[in-house]
């Protein structure tokens, strides 16, 4: 039997639509900055696409900046926004505990390596960011902040932040927000958030991989991470890659992600996990959370034995958390949530998505029970 | 049988697992790590624990077409292997890591969790061989007698032979590099592992003198006379002739060696060739890979290191020791060590030295 496919926060399958927009336009000549009509017949499909995900977005299509990834995005958009303030000296930079690694790890780089002081907004165990941290940090240190960096929701458990709260408490304040998992999947527009950015991945959508976006707020200018042909807006040079923007537009306007109906599936699969193992933690439980993402911890357990157990009896999921050499470290997220280090690894990541089914569902339930138990026997050995 | 392949990213553990998975089994690779901080490149001839060989080990099970894990044991390696050795070397022993990393870890740690999992055993690229007899399943040398690992095995107890396999056993290094290059395996020509994995340097006196200090005390010869000093008595072995430093020759100018190494009053004995010889021992904390040892006197051999010489020997198990009476002296034997007891190629058991006379 093929695998049962619960991992589409990591990917997803890319739409049909995409492939074919992409197929279309891999046999088409043309390089989008030359003058002549190939060139001007490819750059029509890139602002075609660019208006398309503008309007998907909430952003003006001028506001969109293509990037060969969200880390892409993300490294931009703090590295750049921070270069830009400091120069009016703001040092400190605020990014939630439980940003993924590509909001992380460039914060840690700024402090390492300009002096940035990255400050980490705690979470409730709920999962969800402390607005009064960050009142009380704005009371104190408001004049300090390069940037604040949170995510729309969270990869590993989907919890939803507050977005719209954060920015409102931040004033002038620049905040950038990375929306991969939460794009298409959960009404987001830049405008009426209020953003200066926000970062857009393609493959999490139905998209091909090698494609993100900045969407940086007009009439806003930060230093370059990649220098060239100052391709988009001189914030980001390099060729653009015609094919994979048409179908990264081709796959966010085709809707095909309906809201309602993963959302059921998921709310199905997560009573019948609770009735057929009652000691199963659901992670953010108490919080609103994306349609597609559930987030379980099965004490007793070590998640790594029960991915190789889980694709054993061919269902693909994950720990949602970070390798460090191949080993699973205990996820930061569930740690900021008020986990050990024990039930953090002792949890398990599956996510939905457009193509799953009910009768995937059932099929996982079918094997879940007998992996938890081989799963805690082997922890006991 | 639904076997895991204990993968370390060398050339050997990849045939292993080829070759099971080609014998019909269903097999999933495995790589321990075995470290908490392991280092990003391999250097030197150490085969296991950094993150290339973690790549060479995925590589090998991507090619021969299997499930990866990396599985963290860096814990219990830690606890059950590196723990061991310091606290070995602290009381005037050698002791061989392989060895208790094959015991604690591989046929430990692994194949319990293998088997709570559901799995019926572990493969692994040791040079060994199983034979089933009528009395169980058997340990033996394997074919390739200078690649031969049995010493190491000999830890492990019917139990534990019971759920090993070792597919290599039947084949010598040669052929097995060659055929793995035929399999289109990157590790075919990957250089062997010598040195101990957990020290990064290969200068095991350094890494010692690191975690255990380097308290100086006295060199003395058999008399209690003292003749010599050194800085940490754990960093000597028996039978260890060079970098003593002595300056005060013997009568008629021959070679000392160490005889014996006292770690409470922090001594090191030294004196003649002579006097390292030893023609028996005992060995504790016995493991029998087949029927127990009796306490009737039986002719086999004993060998006392990883690629020494199998030694014509009487053993017998007196209930709590096991004893090997040598047909001739040797010269230099270090407590700590295992004694293998071999019934021609057939691992018999072992014990750990804790007498020499």
């Amino acid at each position: 039997m093929s695998s049962i496919y619960l991992d589409h926060a990591a990917t997803t399958p890319m739409l049909d639509c995409a492939i074919d927009a992409m197929t279309t336009a891999l046999s088409k000549l043309g390089n989008p900055s030359s003058l002549h009509t190939p060139g001007r017949s490819v750059r029509k499909d890139i602002e075609d696409a660019r208006e398309v995900i503008g309007r998907e977005v909430g952003s003006l299509a001028s506001e969109i900046i293509f990037t060969g990834s969200g880390t892409e995005a993300n490294n931009i958009a703090l590295k750049g926004l921070f270069w830009k303030r400091r120069a009016e000296g703001r040092n400190v930079v605020l990014i939630s505990a439980i940003e993924h690694h590509a909001i992380i790890d460039p914060a840690q780089w700024l402090a390492t390596h300009e002096k940035a002081e990255v400050i980490e907004i705690p979470v409730t165990n709920d999962g969800v960011i402390d607005c009064a941290f960050v009142e009380k940090f704005l009371s104190q240190r408001a004049d300090e902040v390069a940037l604040i960096a949170v995510m729309h929701s969270n990869n590993e458990t989907g919890v939803l932040q507050p977005i719209s709260e954060l920015v409102n408490l931040a004033g002038d304040i620049p905040v950038h927000c990375d929306a991969v998992q939460s794009f298409g999947k959960v009404p987001l527009s830049f405008s009426e958030l209020g953003l200066t950015s926000l970062t857009l991945s393609a493959h999490k959508i139905g998209g091909p991989l090698g494609i993100g976006a900045l969407v940086l707020k007009r009439g806003i200018e930060i230093p370059a991470l990649l220098h060239g042909g100052g391709q988009e807006r001189e914030i980001r040079s390099g060729t653009l890659n015609t094919p994979s923007i048409v179908a990264f537009a081709s796959a966010i306007s085709s809707h095909q992600y309906l809201s309602d109906v993963v959302t059921k599936l998921r709310d199905y699969f997560i009573s019948n996990v609770q009735k057929l193992l009652p000691d199963a933690i659901l992670n953010g439980a108490k919080s609103a959370r994306l349609p597609g993402i559930v987030n379980f911890t099965f004490p007793g357990t070590q998640s790594d034995t029960l991915l190789l157990l889980m694709d054993g009896a061919n269902v693909s999921c994950s720990t949602g958390s970070a390798c460090s050499a191949g080993v699973h470290e205990a996820s930061h997220v569930l740690l900021a949530m008020g986990h050990s280090e024990k039930t953090a690894q002792s949890s398990l990541r599956f996510s939905l998505g457009a193509s799953t089914t009910q009768s995937d569902i059932d099929y996982v339930l079918s094997v879940l029970p007998d992996v938890i138990a081989r799963g805690r026997a082997a922890n006991l050995s | 049988m639904k076997l895991i392949a204990a993968m370390s990213g060398g050339v050997d553990s990849a045939v292993a697992a080829a070759r099971a998975v080609e014998a019909g089994h269903e097999v999933i690779g495995v790589h321990l790590a075995l470290s908490a901080n392991p280092q990003k490149y391999r250097s030197g001839a150490r085969g296991c624990c950094t993150i290339e060989d973690s790549h060479d080990a995925r590589r090998a099970a991507d090619v021969i077409g299997i499930p990866f894990y990396i599985w963290d044991m860096a814990e219990e390696f830690h606890d059950g292997v590196v723990e061991d050795f310091l606290a070995e070397y602290a009381q005037g022993r050698t002791p061989n890591p392989c060895l208790r990393c094959n015991e604690k870890i591989k046929f430990a740690a692994v194949l319990d969790r293998a088997r709570a999992m559901g799995f019926d055993g572990v493969v692994t690229g040791h040079y060994a061989r199983t034979e089933i007899t009528p009395e169980g399943k058997t340990l033996h040398r394997a074919i390739d007698i200078s690649k031969d690992q049995s010493y190491v095995l000999s830890v492990l107890t019917v139990e534990q032979i019971a759920g090993a396999i070792f597919p290599l056993g039947d084949t010598t290094k040669v052929d097995i590099r060659k055929e793995a290059a035929e399999r289109g395996l990157a590790v075919a020509e990957k250089p062997d592992s010598h040195d101990i994995c957990f020290v990064p340097s290969g200068d095991n006196a350094g890494w010692l003198r690191d975690r255990l200090g380097s308290e100086i005390g006295p060199i003395v010869d058999q008399s209690g006379t003292k003749i010599g000093e050194h800085n940490g008595a754990y960093t000597y072995t028996i039978g260890q002739r060079k970098g003593l430093g002595l300056t005060v020759p013997t009568a008629d100018g021959s070679p000392r060696f160490v005889l014996k190494i006292e770690p409470v009053s922090n001594t090191v004995v030294v004196g003649s060739r002579e006097e390292l010889a030893i023609t028996s021992m005992k060995g504790e904390r016995p493991v029998w890979c087949g029927p127990a040892v009796s306490a009737t006197p039986t002719r086999g051999f004993v060998q006392i290191r990883a690629h020494g010489q199998a030694l014509a020997c009487t053993y017998s198990y007196d209930g709590t020791l096991l004893h090997a009476t040598l047909d001739e002296a040797l010269l230099g034997l270090a407590t700590g060590q295992a004694m293998v007891i071999y019934d021609g190629d057939r691992v018999v058991g072992s014990a750990t030295i804790c007498e020499t006379n």
